[in-house]
């Protein structure tokens, strides 16, 4: 154990060290290469501009490699690769996507990502905005924010874990252990296997992803809601509007824009999530969902990367107009300056 | 107080928003709650009874013999056998107590139960117990049976710890978690902050268009550079005769999927800091690698750390690149991958999954609410800002 440790330490501050190295030696190479001396000033000036023509791209080397090689041409390459057999040798043209318009369980997948689609961003969104605004007004909002943020350093395989022990069944008369069917039965009503209950097990997945992802929304949200002058929720109060109102027709509005970005941001979470539907129930009882369904293609039966690449381009697609937007909005900013 | 704030401080609706805000809070915290105390909790208890029940002590029934004729003694008309039911277990207390295993609790505790042929037996709450005979008990006479229904008080242990960081692979994967997670860590840190200094203040062609690439790649998905990476590794794998699946694949894997995020946070803290300050070292004669180690990387401090945890975070928590760049063998498993692995393999023993689920969110809780506030500012940085 020890020597595992050591070693682990030793490795990490190895990689730490060549990555720093990289920076310093390539800059010192630079500078050697191209001398400014006070000998000759013309060569010097000429020195002077190729440094700067060049070094801009030994600062951004690595990370463009990284960006190039790790996200860039993976995009190109899955593209291409959906046209291509299980085995990526022979070209089949559509028969991959025909594949998935005809599959039951693909279809399913879509089905329920677009259940989650509708329910997790929007729950998210307004238990955030909600909570943001009752912890804004009382002396202990700054505890109560901490604990529903707290999930969001939980891993989704860890909450997975916590709230499969929520849903935990014990069959016969034997004594519930799960909180949900401890409840139900103490209401009179008889307890259930939660995660397998077709159609409604996705809620009862979901509700774990909304118990992660209300603390964001909560944060930000929060932050937008400060923003808010003082002076028009003033007004607001004396023209005799009522917290109701003051929070539909006063706060959401000033805070649409920080709504927009915080409903993406969950929306390109939901299309990735994995880990939860993994470990609940691996997509079964009809909860499979496409990163999942997708990971089984590339790794089921020695794989199929044709039909993999095929759902990873479908999310691809649904995230496009997401990523459309993103840019724009950047631009707009940068112009801005 | 606030305008809108001493709107809600007329009566009846701030209550309403304390106590909905308490909901909220207990909501919050219950599941994770659950997990606390179960780990802590006797693995037989646990599937016995509801964590919550662990608080105020659970009853059992437990089966003990009385004693032998030969510790019998004779008080007047009766011979008594004494003794105590919960020798050497302090803390306990009996409540009741019965001579047939379909009625363990016939008899409360203190009550004088007939037994019947003559015999009677007393036990009290302590676990001292009287067994009275009008005539003398036959030395041949088996000690007798009986059943006992004992509270123990709240009863907590750390031994499903010591059983997961031993026996399950758990300490191991908490070392590959360390060694996947640091550099990936810092090593993004670095390249991206030196990117983002080139994109901010350095001028060469192409800037917008790279700064447009970084932006438009935040969302693309994970799921699509698995497959091709994938490819990729296990060909320069057979091609240097090395494994595909290595740390510095992983590490490289992670630093490139945290990029964009990392390059447009940093880009908007870089560039938001004052001109003068880096113009004048510039005319002083700094080179722009002196200005950013020496200026630009020490001002920056508070935006770097907020990437950190997040990355940190992200890479803790992550399962699919550890899953497809690590693999599933147990020298390499992340704790993700070994709670991930224990859910399928022990999925009904909650002893184990409680203490290992613990184990891997108790490092990235620490981080959290260590750190909550840069934690809190990183986000503010990236999304609210001209949203």
């Amino acid at each position: 154990m020890l020597l595992q440790i050591v070693s682990a330490l030793g490795v990490v501050v190895g990689a730490v060290i060549v990555c720093s190295a990289y920076f310093f030696f390539s800059n010192m190479i630079l500078d050697l290469a191209l001398p400014v001396r006070d000998g000759d000033i013309r060569q010097a000036s000429r020195n002077l501009n190729r440094r700067a023509m060049i070094r801009p791209w030994l600062f951004l080397g690595p990370a463009l490699f990284l960006l190039v090689v790790y996200l860039v041409y993976p995009v190109v390459a899955t593209f291409v690769l959906s046209f291509y057999d299980r085995a990526g040798l022979q070209f089949v043209g559509l028969a991959n996507y025909k594949w998935a318009i005809g599959d039951r369980e693909f279809r399913q997948s879509i089905f329920n990502n677009i259940l989650w689609l509708a329910v997790v961003p929007a729950a998210c969104t307004f238990f955030g905005l909600v909570i943001a605004v009752m912890t804004d007004r009382i002396w202990w909002g700054n505890i109560a924010k901490s604990i529903v943020f707290m999930p969001m350093a939980i891993s989704f395989v860890g909450a997975s874990v916590i709230w499969k022990f929520i849903y935990e069944y014990r069959g016969g008369n034997d004594v519930q252990i799960g909180l949900l069917n401890a409840i139900v039965q103490l209401f009179g009503g008889t307890p259930e296997v939660w995660i397998s209950v077709p159609f409604w097990n996705n809620f009862f997945l979901m509700v774990i992803l909304i118990w992660i992802q209300t603390g964001f929304a909560m944060v930000i949200l929060s932050a937008a809601l400060r923003g808010i002058p003082e002076e028009t929720i003033e007004a607001a109060v004396i023209d005799g509007a009522n917290g109701w109102q003051i929070f539909w027709r006063i706060m959401v509005p000033q805070v649409w824009g920080t709504i927009a970005v915080v409903w993406t941001t969950i929306t390109i979470l939901v299309l990735k999530v994995f880990d939860i539907v993994l470990t609940m129930t691996n997509g079964q009882w009809q909860t499979m969902v496409l990163a999942n369904l997708m990971f089984n293609w590339l790794f089921r039966g020695g794989g199929d990367s044709g039909r993999s690449a095929v759902i990873a381009i479908i999310i691809m697609l649904a995230v496009t107009p997401i990523m459309v937007w993103n840019v724009r909005r950047a631009n707009r900013e940068l112009k801005g300056h | 107080m606030t305008a809108a704030g001493s709107y809600f401080k007329i009566g009846p609706a701030r209550l309403f928003v304390h106590l909905a805000v308490l909901l909220i809070v207990i909501v919050w915290l219950i599941p994770t709650l659950g997990i606390f105390v179960s780990a802590l909790r006797d693995k037989d208890q646990i599937v016995v009874s509801g964590w919550w029940t662990s608080f105020v002590g659970s009853t059992q029934t437990v089966a003990v013999r009385l004693g032998t004729p030969d510790q019998q003694k004779q008080e007047g008309a009766i011979y008594v056998i004494s003794g105590n039911v919960l020798e050497g277990q302090g803390g306990r207390a009996v409540k009741a107590f019965g001579n047939r295993v379909q009625q363990p609790a016939a008899f409360k505790a203190g009550e004088t139960a007939d037994l019947g042929d003559g015999e009677t037996l007393q036990i009290n709450s302590d676990g001292s117990y009287r067994y009275m005979k009008g005539t003398a008990f036959s030395p041949d006479e088996r000690p007798r049976r009986i059943y006992v229904s004992v509270s123990a008080p709240p009863e907590f242990t750390v031994q499903n710890y010591h059983t997961v960081l031993t026996g399950e692979g758990i300490g191991q994967s908490f070392i590959n978690s360390l060694t996947v997670t640091i550099p990936a860590t810092i090593i993004p840190i670095l390249i991206a902050a030196f990117a983002a200094y080139a994109l901010s203040w350095m001028e060469f062609p192409g800037r917008a268009l790279l700064i447009a690439l970084v932006v438009g790649l935040i969302v693309v998905p994970l799921q699509m550079s698995l497959i091709p990476l994938l490819r990729l590794y296990n060909e320069i794998g057979t091609m240097l005769g090395q494994p595909s699946k290595t740390y510095p694949g992983i590490w490289l894997a992670h630093t490139a999927f945290g990029m964009p995020l990392a390059i447009f946070l940093l880009r908007a803290y870089i560039a938001g800091l004052p001109r003068e300050i880096i113009e004048s070292a510039r005319v002083d004669g700094a080179s722009d690698f002196e200005i950013f180690t020496r200026i630009v990387l020490p001002l920056s401090f508070p935006a770097l750390a907020s990437f950190a945890i997040f990355q940190f975070l992200w890479v803790w928590n992550d399962l699919l690149v550890a899953m497809v760049f690590l693999g599933t063998d147990k020298d390499h498993l992340v704790l993700t991958g070994s709670l991930n692995a224990l859910l399928g393999s022990r999925g009904g023993n909650w002893e184990i999954l409680t203490a290992s689920a613990f184990v891997t969110i108790v490092v990235p809780l620490l981080v959290f609410f260590g750190l909550q506030r840069y934690l809190v500012r990183g986000l503010l940085a990236g999304s609210v800002k001209g949203g």
